[in-house]
């Protein structure tokens, strides 16, 4: 393998950041559920290149547990969206200003 | 020749996450993140970590990105109109993005290089299988649980209120 270590932690560092500025950045409820799942992609990234230098198979499974975790909080998470399109007609996250206490 | 495919998959990832944050169109972003998914099911296969690629692209391009475009559309969301947050907090949402771009970039830049082992492929199924049914088996059930009970989660919020209490809120 060519591919020096370096390179995939800097790629993932970078499209976790992205994912961090996508939280922040748009209003959209939908968007931001999908610059989580980017944040959780880089850091699977991160872990399968490990996992493939250090030859150790461990970290390949944690990365297949992750993805069944991810899988369960996105279907939980659109159905929230759903029941809160329902009750405001709108998926603006600042109309959840009301959630405070 | 491995260098050039590390290279193009990782441009096309960074520019279509980029895009995933920066398209007016829900729809559009949602399609440009099927796209890093790819390019990272492409890294996968990079890292000879095959049967994960395999998975990847079936959970989150297959499952995933058609949940995501199903509630979109069935929400019917797909209007370039959307509220907007003001510019000074966007600009601040860049600033602090950046910054922990650079704080993390300079804390990993000094780590020192972990040496490569080389051995038998591991990413293949066989492989694989043995250790998520021998050392992992235990977690392995717990997640079987965790996916039934989101599974009941999702029914038990998504279904219709009862007319009543709709009203007398």
């Amino acid at each position: 393998m060519k591919i020096p270590i370096e390179f995939y932690i800097w790629l993932s560092t970078v499209l976790f950041s992205i994912g961090v500025l996508g939280v922040m950045f748009r209003r959209n409820a939908i968007i931001i559920f999908a610059c989580i799942e980017l944040m959780l992609n880089a850091v699977n990234l991160l872990m399968v290149a490990f996992s493939s230098y250090l030859n150790d198979a461990h970290g390949q499974v944690f990365v297949f547990f992750i993805m069944a975790v991810a899988a369960a909080e996105v279907a939980v998470g659109l159905a929230i969206l759903v029941m809160m399109y329902r009750n405001t007609k709108s998926i603006d996250i600042n109309i959840l200003n009301r959630l405070k206490g | 020749m491995t260098l050039y495919a590390f290279y193009f998959l990782t441009f096309l990832a960074i520019i279509s996450a980029l895009l995933v944050v920066f398209s007016k169109n829900p729809v559009y972003s949602i399609l440009y993140l099927v796209i890093t998914f790819f390019a990272i099911a492409g890294h996968y296969v990079l890292l000879s970590a095959q049967f994960l690629a395999a998975v990847h692209v079936i959970v989150y391009a297959g499952a995933i990105m058609v949940l995501f475009l199903y509630v979109l559309m069935m929400l019917n969301l797909n209007k370039e109109d959307e509220p907007h947050k003001p510019t000074l907090v966007k600009f601040a949402a860049v600033l602090a993005a950046g910054i922990l771009l650079v704080v993390l970039i300079g804390s990993l830049k000094g780590a020192s290089v972990i040496q490569q082992k080389t051995g038998p492929e591991i990413g293949l199924v066989k492989n694989l299988g043995k250790v998520l049914f021998k050392d992992f088996l235990f977690p392995f059930e717990i997640s079987s649980i965790l996916l039934l009970a989101a599974m009941v989660g999702v029914v038990m919020i998504g279904k219709d209120e009862p007319k009543s209490k709709t009203e007398s809120e």
